[in-house]
């Protein structure tokens, strides 16, 4: 007698809810829930905002200095907040038994986790850009320089989340945290930083950004690309 | 009759690598040695003065391996670890983390030399070009890696989990190789290229090159001490790891 397959028993069917629909239901899930828990989100901005605000303090109040500064220091402090944001990424999930589900679905996971990744970046990196403009007046920049920060963060924050949501599904559960997220992100993260802060500098001395915005921007195309897949195959490892 | 696999996977038992390891070590050892002794002569006797810099060039004989050693270290660290992940062998995962403090070293080693010999060639122990700065991230990913497989309790998902980072990782290793033909960047570009003909003087060169599969050896013989002393702690549940314990 030949083996059953499952194939024979039953009539291959098809999702009931489409890819797309799968991935914008836990897109707006996401957003929903950092709406509700507005104190983490809030939270991480706060912090961007110091960490901004002490380094005219430790450094002094020279503005020659600080308009030389100031595009580094905002890059630097935006990308240690998200850090500090992307542990609650998995976390919350991870614990009440959602990620598992996630895992099981039938639809591929990368494309969820993209989802996701969405979700964060607008609670997270879109914030810090959009508040970038209040702490370039700190630092007494042009609004013209300013915008370039703007723009460089907005094309920058993205591939933050990307690569640190590799970083968050690598390490999810673990005892280690956020420091340990930040140790395993923040080289991969460098290339942004360089480009990013050096776009407003070259802006700055009177060179042209076109450089530095186009290579953000191809950094953002490969991490859309490769960064997701990635997160799926970590997920899979620390799910096991 | 013996299905061809076999040979393919013999030695990916440890019960079978272990012994083997050990035989290989004092070659290696020997090897390192021997040509370490060859390339020092070639290097600090034979080759001569350089032109600008004098005698200060000759730590290039420690410092062009240590880099070269720790960037091929981490391309096979990062190539067992993609071993472990797609034929999920437990042997090849250790020979990752075995390789990963050896690159450590190397790199730390090639980021100290280069600064005692930027002092008095460039005034600086330190510039932030993109040649040292992405050396200093490679050794900042080694330590990832470390530090990731540290802190997983499990220790095959500390495997997979380290591995992944590792081949996440490996992008960095052709951007420190050409990061002096990319940037604008005080480190010399490349003497030594796959393309064209070598434009450092011979006998400089030929020290470099022993000194180079000198460090090769080394790392190697190190690596196979290393990954022994793994087998034996995670295999330690296992006859053969008991056995030579026993007897060792």
């Amino acid at each position: 007698m030949s083996p059953v397959t499952p194939s024979a028993m039953a009539p291959a069917m098809s999702p009931p809810v489409s890819l797309l629909a799968a991935v914008r239901c836990i897109f707006v899930r996401d957003l929903r829930l950092a709406l509700r828990r507005q104190a983490d989100t809030l939270a991480a901005m706060v912090f961007f905002v110091m960490v901004v605000s002490l380094f005219p303090l430790g450094i002094g109040p020279e503005s020659a200095l600080l308009r030389t500064m100031a595009p580094g220091v905002v890059w630097v402090a935006a990308l240690l907040s998200s850090m500090l944001s992307l542990t609650r990424l998995f976390a919350d999930d991870h614990q009440d038994g959602t990620l598992e589900q996630l895992l099981l679905s039938a639809h591929p996971l990368a494309f969820l986790a993209l989802g996701k990744i969405a979700a964060h970046w607008m609670g997270s990196g879109l914030l810090l850009a959009l508040v970038a403009p209040l702490l370039a007046l700190q630092f007494d920049l042009t609004p013209a320089a300013c915008g370039v920060l703007v723009l460089s963060l907005l094309l920058g924050t993205p591939v933050l989340s990307l690569l640190g949501a590799i970083g968050a599904a690598l390490t999810v559960g673990l005892r280690g945290g956020s420091v340990l997220l930040s140790l395993l992100v923040l080289p991969l993260a460098v290339p942004v930083l360089v480009f990013g802060a050096g776009a407003v500098e070259a802006y700055n001395a009177g060179l042209g950004i076109s450089a530095h915005l186009s290579l953000l921007g191809a950094l953002l195309v490969l991490a859309l690309a490769a960064a997701p897949v990635v997160v799926a195959a970590a997920l899979r490892i620390a799910l096991e | 009759m013996r299905p061809a696999v076999n040979n393919w996977f013999h030695f990916a038992a440890a019960s079978r690598f272990y012994p083997l390891a050990g035989r290989l070590i004092p070659w290696f050892y020997g090897a390192a040695a021997l040509l370490g002794a060859l390339g020092l002569y070639l290097g600090l006797w034979l080759a001569p003065t350089d032109a600008q810099q004098g005698e200060a060039y000759r730590i290039i004989f420690v410092h062009v391996p240590a880099a070269w050693m720790s960037m091929v270290v981490y391309l096979a660290m990062a190539a067992w670890a993609g071993v472990g992940l797609v034929f999920n062998s437990r042997l090849s995962s250790m020979m990752a983390c075995a390789l990963a403090p050896t690159g450590a070293s190397m790199t730390f080693l090639a980021l100290w030399t280069g600064a005692l010999w930027g002092k008095p060639t460039w005034g600086a122990w330190w510039v932030w070009d993109a040649r040292l700065t992405s050396e200093l991230l490679l050794l900042f990913l080694y330590i990832g890696f470390m530090s990731l497989h540290a802190s997983i309790d499990d220790v095959r998902r500390a495997d997979r989990a380290a591995g992944l980072l590792a081949l996440v990782g490996v992008v960095n290793v052709p951007i420190i190789y050409f990061s002096v033909k990319w940037w604008n960047t005080l480190h010399q570009g490349a003497s030594v290229s796959f393309t064209k003909a070598p434009s450092i003087a011979t006998p400089m060169l030929m020290g470099m090159l022993v000194m180079a599969l000198a460090f090769w050896a080394y790392c190697i013989a190190v690596a196979l001490v290393r990954v022994r002393a793994l087998m034996l702690e995670r295999e330690q549940h296992t006859a053969w790891a008991r056995e030579t314990a026993r007897s060792a």
